[in-house]
């Protein structure tokens, strides 16, 4: 049987909705009649036409071309033919321009309708089998809920995969909403732990006592309102892993109590007497530079070392913009489904401008202006209004870190340059605007390797 | 077995369909489906029906005629006309059926090589009129176009097309009809 493509028939004369519509189910499609253009956007927003046959006089205020733009901008790939019994050039430029496939004059030959809706369904039958030949490409780069097809994070990815079974501290560094909870979520599901509790703590959300007993847990009457003993978040982790998220924000105090646990593998907990020993694996997160505020004494160089045996560092999302389609077509996929309405796809322009955003909160960004887009769409392709949030300003693409300097800031740029041009300095140099012997000389005074 | 009624739509000033067309469609349609074909008494074509800007015939009004007059009872009716048949997107068809639906209509106006400026073939015109029965018969019993190229429900939009196909059922469409599931 042929799959059931839907086609809908719009025209204000009942006889020629049915005689067509009647033509059209002998040929094997679900036809839909709308005898007004309001009746048809009505019907639009409800299920998504593989064809609109659309007569261009109606009465009641919508003729054909207002009809086509608005089941246009509620399907932006849908394809519509215009249908007149009076051609003029000037109507057939205002439908092809407002975006109909076709123009064409009643009565016409069955054997050019027939031929028209067949090339029309052949191209909706390859673009469904695009459609799922990229889901089942997305899944090849897919490891746990993690996408990409980024080197850099294949590297990663692999690394996680070989380090899951080990018990060694993992230290994830990356830009916020970068993933690295994921990331970390993946090594655990994807080890020898994965059957025992995965505990996530954020150590900037709470004060200093606060976390202490979070993590450690505390006795009973150990300070006021410790009505009963409560097992600390390293207890209720034993056997599985501990994720300390934002560990650069750890108070001086826990840092050495955090240090003795890591080494012992043991502590006590808060107001107690008695040694807990734990069978737990760390993994620790940060979007600070450690190594930095070891240097600047705000952060203890042993802990630093204890944390950062195997270290992960997830790329920036505009860094890695190959992944931006596979990315937003996933959460299209998985949110739509969540919100409950029937997005399938997103359009071209929309795509271009996903890709041509800096995504300053990177792939959590990302997934919430999908979500948004979701909200607001009413059809089933999201399309480049739907994403009109998406203020890309100067100010947020060249956001500067506190306390930089103006050296810094040359060695960053140069470096993201060389990046971007895989380490062609005349390339480079081109496209920071100075000399190659001038690139030459701040590489050396700065210490950039190529 | 479902009992198909066929009967012959008259129009004044059309001269009457050769005698074996009937005959051989019913033939037709009884050795390629599961259907008893009873020959009905002719009904002449309401005059409402012609269009005389486009000097045809609407299919749809005579569908409406024929279903009327149906007789109560009877499964399903196929009418056969020599006019020339249009419906109003269209510049002609050769038919028109309900899909799995009580009634409908084919034409030979097209079928006749008199109508492309050749001489009558009235073996060529019978071949033609016992496809075209047995497909608009299909449509009734459910069955859609066929891409199958010698299926009878292959579309066909020119007489040469007819030509091409055979008067059979593909196996797959003819497994449709068997287990009603078309």
């Amino acid at each position: 049987m042929k799959p059931q493509w839907q086609i809908l028939v719009v025209d204000d004369e009942e006889i020629m909705c049915e005689s067509l519509a009647a033509w059209l189910r002998e040929d094997g499609y679900q036809v839909d009649t709308a005898s007004s253009g309001r009746e048809a956007v009505e019907l639009a927003k409800k299920t998504d036409y593989a064809i609109y046959f659309i007569d261009l006089k109606m009465p009641g205020g919508m003729d054909g071309i207002d009809t086509l733009m608005e089941i246009r901008r509620i399907h932006p790939e849908a394809s519509v033919i215009i249908i007149t019994a009076f051609a003029t050039v000037d109507t057939a430029i205002t439908a092809i321009k407002e975006g109909a496939q076709e123009y064409i004059v009643k009565p016409c030959n069955p054997e050019e309708i027939s031929l028209l809706v067949s090339r029309i369904i052949k191209v909706k039958k390859l673009q469904r089998e695009n459609l799922i030949l990229r889901k089942k490409l997305a899944r090849q780069y897919q490891f746990h809920d993690i996408i990409s097809k980024n080197p850099r994070m294949q590297e990663i990815l692999e690394l996680a995969r070989e380090v899951s079974s080990l018990r060694s501290t993992v230290l994830i560094r990356g830009e916020s909403g970068t993933g690295k909870e994921l990331i970390a979520r993946a090594i655990h599901f994807s080890g020898a732990r994965a059957q025992k509790p995965f505990i996530a703590v954020s150590c900037a959300a709470l004060a200093e006592t606060l976390l202490e007993s979070e993590l450690f847990g505390y006795e009973k009457g150990a300070f006021t309102g410790a009505a009963e003993r409560k097992k600390g978040k390293f207890e209720l982790a034993d056997g599985g892993t501990i994720f300390l998220d934002e560990i650069g924000d750890i108070p001086p105090k826990l840092q050495a109590d955090l240090l003795r646990a890591l080494q012992e593998r043991s502590f006590y907990r808060v107001g107690g007497t008695e040694e807990i020993q734990v069978d737990v694996r760390v993994i620790a997160a940060t979007h600070k530079d450690l190594r930095a505020l070891v240097e600047e004494g705000r952060f203890r160089e042993d802990l630093y070392y204890r944390l950062n045996v195997i270290e992960i560092v997830i790329p920036p999302l505009r860094e890695r913009r190959e992944d931006i389609p596979l990315l937003a077509r996933h959460f299209v996929e998985r949110l739509s489904h969540e919100l409950g309405k029937p997005v399938e796809e997103i359009s071209e322009d929309a795509m271009r401008l996903l890709m041509s955003h800096s995504w300053p909160g990177n792939v959590r960004e990302l997934e919430n202006a999908i979500e948004r887009a979701i909200v607001s769409c009413r059809g089933a392709t999201l399309s480049a209004e739907d994403f009109s949030f998406l203020q890309d300003n100067g100010a947020a693409r060249f956001r500067v870190p506190d306390n930089m300097t103006l050296a810094e800031m040359e060695k960053l740029m140069i470096e993201a340059t060389l990046r971007r041009t895989g380490g062609n300095v005349k390339e480079a140099a081109a496209s920071l605007g100075i000399d190659r012997s001038t690139l030459y000389e701040k590489l050396k005074r700065y210490g950039i390797e190529r | 077995m479902i009992v198909l009624g066929l009967l012959e739509l008259s129009a004044p000033n059309s001269p009457p369909l050769p005698p074996a067309v009937i005959p051989a469609m019913a033939g037709a349609l009884e050795e390629r489906l599961p259907v008893r074909a009873v020959l009905l008494d002719p009904l002449p074509v309401p005059p409402s029906a012609f269009d005389a800007r486009r000097r045809q015939w609407s299919a749809p009004a005579l569908l409406e005629a024929v279903l009327r007059s149906a007789p109560d009872g009877l499964t399903k009716v196929l009418a056969v006309t020599g006019v020339d048949l249009f419906i109003p997107m269209l510049s002609f068809v050769y038919g028109q059926a309900q899909l799995g639906g009580r009634a409908g209509v084919v034409s030979i106006a097209r079928l006749r090589q008199p109508f492309y400026g050749l001489p009558e073939n009235t073996p060529l015109l019978l071949e033609r009129a016992r496809k075209e029965a047995v497909h608009e018969a299909g449509h009734l019993l459910g069955l859609v176009h066929c891409p199958q190229p010698d299926c009878v429900m292959r579309l066909s939009v020119q007489a040469g097309q007819i030509d091409l196909k055979s008067e059979a059922l593909c196996p797959a469409c003819a497994a449709r009809v068997r287990e009603g599931l078309a």
